[in-house]
C-alpha cells in the first residue's frame, strides 16, 4: 500500500509524515508525531477528548483523515504554554481543581480556548453549550465551567 | 468558595484542610502525564480481540491456522492458552472473585455467553493486519437461547447459562440447576410484627437498568515478556498489585515475574479493578517474544467491560403516624451478567444502613444472564437498593403529611446505632448531614412552575486493608514518597499534605510517586474509597518513622539519650531539661549526617489498614418537568455529604459532583438497551447518553466534617457515597412536580411524557 507525504504545521513547526488512507489525524498525532496529549475516548466523535484545531477551528481529530491535514495549521494540547508559561486556562484548571483523572483535560483545554477565542466574555450557558461535545465522568463539569469563566475574566482583563 | 461546616478540632493545620495545586497537575494540563494508551515500545505489536457476535453459543472449535498463516501476524492464542482453574470465591475488596469465571471471562472456553465475550486474540504488527486476522478466524458456534431480564432468568424453564449452578444458601439445596447463584438474607427483629403496629404502610417495586461506569479512558496496556521469563505490563488499573496477581494466577507464572506499572489512570469508578486485556496482552507477548499494546475501543468497553447491575427490587415500609418506622423489608434481584458476583451482597446491607431500625428483613437473589459480566461501580449495590428505599420514605412521609428530613430525622443511625447487617456505628455523620440540608438556603427556596423538590441520603461503608508506603529523606533534606493504590483524582496532593503535615516541611520538599509493584510490599486496590484513608495513614506512619529516625540520629551526634531529643516545628531539637543545648537540626542537616550516624533515613509502613468509618449523605434536588416532551431537567442541586476531614476540600468537593453527575446520568438517561436477539443496540457515547455540561447545573456541596477517630486525620473515604442519593433525589423532585411516582429507571422523556398524558386522563396530574 503506498503511503501519502504530507506536510504540515502543528504547535508552530513545520511537520512531515507518511500515512496511510484510513489513518486519522487522531493516529498520525499520537503514533507518528509522539504528542500523546490528544487522547482517544471513543473514535467516534461523541467525547472530544481528542479536540485540536484545525486553521484555527475546533475539531475531533479523530474525525479527519491524517492526509486532510496536508497544509494546514493543526494545534493541539502540546502547543497551549507558551514557554514555561501556562495558558490562563490551563492555569484556572489547576487553580479550580477542575480535573481530576484528567484524561479529558486536554480535549476541554483545547475546546475551551477554541471557546474564548471567538467569545471572550461567555456566559455559563454559552460555556456550557460549546463544552457540550467534551465528555468528563469525574468532575460533573462545575469546577471546568468555574475555571473557564475565571479565565475569561482574568484573560479580558489583561 | 463553597461553604464549610462543623468548626472541626485541628482547624489549626498547616496544609490540611487547604487547597494547595495538586503535584501531578501541571502534566495533566500540558499533557505530558502518560495514560494506558501513551507508552510505546521499541518493536511494539498490535493486540486485538475476536469476540462472540452471539448472546449465548456453544463453541464446537476455533480454527486460528489462517490467521497464523497471514504475514504479519505473530501470535494467536484462544481459551486454551490459558489453564482451567478450580471453582472457588476469593474476597476481592467490595467483590468475590472466583478464578474459574474470571479465566472463563477474559477468554471464553465452553461457550460464549455474552455478545461482546472474547473468544481470540492476535498479535500482528499493524491494526490492519490484527482486524485482518480476527476475520481469518474460523468459529463454529451452535447457538442458545438466550436470556437478558433478571426476572425471565430466575424462572423455571430459562436458559441456562451454567449447568452446573444451584442456587446457594437455599435449604433444602436445590436439585436442579438455575440462573440464580445465591439467595442471601438479614434479618434484624421481626418484620410481622412490626407491620402490625404500623399505621402506614407503602410497598413499591422498582427497576433499574445496568449502566456502565463510562470513564472516558478505554482499557489499555502493553506487555512484554523477556526471554527469561520476567515480565513488564504498563496498564491502566486501579490496583497493579491486582493485575499482577490476577495475570500471574492465569498465566501460572510466579508473582515475583511480572512487574505492573500502573499509568495514570483516565477513570476507573470500579471498573479498573478486574483484568481484560492484561492476562491476553501478557500471554501475545510470551508467544510473539515482542511488545503487545492492547487498546479497547469504546464499543468493546460497552459490550465487554462491567457494567453494574440491572435490578428488579421491592421495597416495604410500616410506620406510626408520628413518622418512626417500625418495619422495613426488601427484595433485591441482581443481575451478575454472565458470571455470579452481583453486589446484590453490599446492596442488601446497606438498604437501610442510614436508618437505627429494629425490625428489618432484606433478602437477595444474585442472578446470572446473557450479558457483560458486572464490575463493581462507585459504591457497587448501594444505589440500586437505596433508591428503592429512599423513595418509599419520600412517599411515606407524604402519606403521614411529615416533612422527608423531619422524618429522615427520627429515624436517623446515630453513634451506638446498631446497623441491620451487623455492626454498632462509630460516630458518623447522617444526623448532621440531614441537619445541614434542613437549614440549607436550598431547602427554603421558593419553586417555579414545573418545578419540583426532592431530597434522599445515603449510605457508603468504605474500606481499609493492605497497604504500602515508603517515605525517604534525600541526601539534600528533601523527601521521596512512594505509594501503591493508583492515584484517580487527588491522592498525591491529599498523601503530600499529610506528609507535610506531619513533618512540617513545605510541600514541595516531598515528591509523591505511585510505585510500581516491584518498589513496595503488596497495595490493595484503590477501591472502596479506601486510598486516601489507606494510604493516608500508612504514609502518617512512615513519616512518623522518619521522624523518630532524625531524632535517634541527632542523639547519636548530641550525644543524648534518644528520648531526649523532639522532632518539633520541622526540625529535631534537645527535649525536656536539654532544651536550648543544641542548635536544631533541619532535615537537610540530619540528611547531610545521615551517612556517618548509620546510613540512609527512611520510613516504610505496611499496614492492613483497620478502622473505616461510613460516609453519609443528603442531597437535595430541583428539577423542572417540561409538560410537552417529558424532559426533566435538574435545575439546582446540593449534595452535603460528612467527609470526616477533608484533607483537600477541593478534590472532596469534586467527589460529591462527580457521584451527583453519575447518579443524574443514571437517573434520567442512562441504560443498556437490548434488542430481542439479545445485542446491545446503544454501544456508544452518541446512543448510551452520559450527562454532558449543559445537561446540568452547578453542583453546590457542603462538607460536613464529623471526623473519623481510627485515622490520625480523621479521614473517612468520599468517593462512592456521592452517587448514591442522587437517584432518589431526583426521583423524589419528579414525584414532587408531577405528582407521580417514577419506580422504573431511567426517567427518559418518553416515559416520562407517556406518565404525564395518562396522569393528565386521570386528572391526576400535578402539570
Amino acid at each position: 500500500m503506498t503511503k501519502h507525504h504530507v506536510t504540515a504545521t502543528v504547535n508552530g513547526d513545520e511537520v512531515e509524515f507518511l500515512c496511510e488512507t484510513q489513518e486519522t489525524l487522531l493516529d498520525v498525532l499520537r503514533d507518528q508525531l509522539g504528542l500523546t496529549g490528544t487522547k482517544e475516548g471513543c473514535s467516534t466523535g461523541d467525547c472530544g477528548a481528542c479536540s485540536v484545531t484545525v486553521d484555527g477551528r475546533l475539531v475531533c481529530s479523530c474525525l479527519m483523515l491524517g492526509i486532510e491535514a496536508n497544509g494546514k495549521s493543526i494545534g493541539t494540547i502540546e502547543g497551549m504554554a507558551s514557554g514555561e508559561e501556562l495558558h490562563p486556562l490551563q492555569r484556572k484548571f489547576l487553580e479550580h481543581a477542575a480535573l481530576q483523572c484528567g484524561v479529558c483535560t486536554p480535549g476541554f483545554l483545547v475546546a475551551a480556548k477554541a471557546l474564548l477565542d471567538r467569545q471572550p466574555n461567555p456566559s455559563e450557558t454559552e460555556v456550557r453549550y460549546w463544552l457540550a461535545g467534551n465528555l468528563c465522568r469525574c468532575t460533573g463539569y462545575d469546577k471546568i465551567v468555574r475555571a473557564v469563566l475565571d479565565a475569561a475574566t482574568e484573560m479580558r482583563g489583561a | 468558595m463553597q461553604e464549610k461546616v462543623n468548626d472541626a478540632p485541628g482547624s489549626d493545620y498547616t496544609y490540611v484542610g487547604t487547597r494547595p495545586i495538586r503535584p501531578d497537575g501541571v502534566d495533566k494540563v500540558t499533557g505530558r502525564a502518560k495514560f494506558g494508551a501513551d507508552l510505546a515500545m521499541a518493536g511494539q505489536l498490535v493486540g486485538k480481540v475476536l469476540r462472540s457476535p452471539h448472546p449465548h453459543a456453544r463453541i464446537r472449535s476455533i480454527d486460528t491456522s489462517a490467521a497464523e498463516k497471514l504475514a504479519g501476524v505473530k501470535a494467536v492464542i484462544t481459551g486454551k492458552d490459558f489453564m482451567d482453574q478450580p471453582s472457588e470465591f476469593i474476597p476481592a475488596g467490595e467483590m468475590m472473585i472466583n478464578y474459574r469465571d474470571v479465566v472463563r471471562n477474559v477468554m471464553a472456553r465452553e461457550k460464549a455467553l455474552y455478545e461482546g465475550h472474547a473468544i481470540a486474540a492476535v498479535a500482528a504488527t499493524s491494526a490492519a493486519v490484527a482486524k485482518q486476522a480476527l476475520k481469518l478466524i474460523k468459529v463454529d458456534y451452535e447457538v442458545l437461547p438466550h436470556v437478558i431480564d433478571v426476572v425471565e432468568a430466575m424462572k423455571p424453564g430459562a436458559p441456562l447459562l451454567h449447568e452446573d449452578m444451584y442456587t446457594a444458601g437455599v435449604e433444602p439445596a436445590p436439585k436442579t440447576p438455575s440462573n440464580v447463584a445465591k439467595r442471601i438474607e438479614f434479618v434484624l427483629g421481626d418484620v410481622a410484627a412490626g407491620f402490625k403496629q404500623a399505621d402506614v404502610i407503602v410497598e413499591r417495586e422498582f427497576t433499574t437498568k445496568p449502566v456502565h461506569q463510562g470513564y472516558i479512558e478505554p482499557h489499555a496496556c502493553i506487555a512484554s515478556v523477556s526471554e527469561d521469563g520476567t515480565a513488564d505490563i504498563w496498564v491502566t488499573t486501579q490496583g497493579h498489585w491486582i493485575v499482577r496477581a490476577h495475570c500471574a494466577r492465569l498465566l501460572g507464572w510466579d508473582v515475583n515475574k511480572i512487574r505492573a506499572t500502573s499509568s495514570e489512570i483516565g477513570g476507573g469508578f470500579g471498573g479498573k479493578t478486574v483484568v481484560y486485556l492484561e492476562p491476553l496482552a501478557l500471554a501475545l507477548a510470551k508467544k510473539a517474544r515482542r511488545p503487545v499494546k492492547m487498546v479497547m475501543t469504546r464499543e468493546e468497553v460497552f459490550r465487554a467491560s462491567g457494567p453494574t447491575s440491572g435490578a428488579h427490587v421491592r421495597v416495604k415500609i410500616g410506620a406510626k403516624k408520628d413518622g418512626r418506622i417500625v418495619a422495613a423489608e426488601a427484595e433485591l434481584k441482581y443481575q451478575a451478567g454472565a458470571f455470579a458476583g452481583s453486589p446484590v451482597q453490599p446492596g442488601a446491607m446497606c438498604a437501610y444502613a442510614p436508618y437505627d431500625l429494629e425490625n428489618v428483613k432484606v433478602v437477595g437473589y444474585d442472578v446470572v444472564t446473557n450479558r457483560p459480566k458486572v464490575a463493581a461501580y462507585r459504591a457497587p449495590g448501594g444505589p440500586i437498593s437505596e433508591f428503592a428505599v429512599e423513595s418509599v420514605i419520600d412517599e411515606l412521609a407524604g402519606r403521614i403529611g411529615m416533612d422527608p428530613i423531619e422524618l429522615r430525622l427520627k429515624n436517623a443511625a446515630k453513634e451506638g446505632t446498631k446497623a441491620a447487617y451487623g455492626p454498632k456505628f462509630g460516630p458518623i455523620g447522617m444526623i448532621d448531614t440531614l441537619k445541614a440540608a434542613k437549614s440549607h438556603a436550598h431547602w427554603r427556596t421558593p419553586l417555579g412552575k414545573n418545578q419540583g423538590r426532592g431530597v434522599a441520603s445515603g449510605f457508603w461503608f468504605n474500606i481499609g486493608g493492605e497497604t504500602s508506603v515508603s517515605l525517604s529523606l534525600n541526601e539534600d533534606g528533601t523527601l521521596s514518597l512512594t505509594a501503591g493504590t493508583p492515584d484517580i483524582g487527588g491522592l498525591r496532593a491529599s498523601l503530600c499534605m499529610m506528609a507535610a503535615e506531619e513533618l512540617k516541611v513545605p510541600l514541595d520538599k516531598i515528591r509523591v510517586q505511585i510505585g510500581d509493584t516491584g518498589q513496595l510490599g503488596y497495595n490493595f486496590l484503590t477501591g472502596g474509597s479506601r486510598a486516601t484513608f489507606s494510604s493516608g495513614m500508612a504514609t502518617v506512619e512512615a513519616a512518623r518513622e522518619v521522624m523518630k529516625e532524625a531524632c535517634k540520629r541527632a542523639a547519636k551526634l548530641w550525644e543524648l539519650p534518644e528520648d531526649a531529643v523532639e522532632y518539633k516545628d520541622g526540625a529535631v531539637r534537645p527535649a525536656g531539661p536539654n532544651a536550648g543545648k543544641h542548635n536544631p537540626m533541619t532535615l537537610k542537616e540530619i540528611a547531610g549526617i545521615a551517612g556517618k550516624t548509620g546510613g540512609p533515613i527512611a520510613g516504610y509502613s505496611r499496614i492492613n489498614a483497620h478502622g473505616a468509618a461510613p460516609s453519609l449523605a443528603t442531597h437535595v434536588c430541583d428539577v423542572e418537568v417540561d409538560p410537552e416532551t417529558g424532559k426533566v431537567s435538574v435545575v439546582r442541586y446540593t449534595a452535603i455529604q460528612d467527609a470526616g476531614r477533608a484533607i483537600h476540600p477541593s478534590y472532596v468537593e469534586g467527589q460529591y459532583q462527580g457521584g451527583v453527575a453519575q447518579g443524574i446520568g443514571w437517573a434520567l438517561n442512562e441504560e443498556y438497551i437490548y434488542g430481542a436477539d439479545g445485542k446491545m443496540q446503544n454501544a456508544g457515547f452518541l446512543d448510551y447518553r452520559v450527562p454532558v455540561a449543559s445537561d446540568l447545573p452547578m453542583i453546590d456541596t457542603v462538607i460536613v466534617e464529623v471526623p473519623n477517630p481510627r485515622h490520625p486525620y480523621g479521614v473517612r473515604g468520599v468517593g462512592e457515597t456521592p452517587i448514591v442519593p442522587p437517584m432518589a433525589a431526583v426521583a423524589n423532585a419528579v414525584a414532587n412536580a408531577t405528582g407521580i411516582r417514577f419506580t422504573d429507571l431511567p426517567m427518559s422523556p418518553p416515559k416520562v411524557l407517556k406518565a404525564l398524558d395518562e396522569a393528565r386522563a386521570k386528572g391526576t396530574a400535578k402539570i
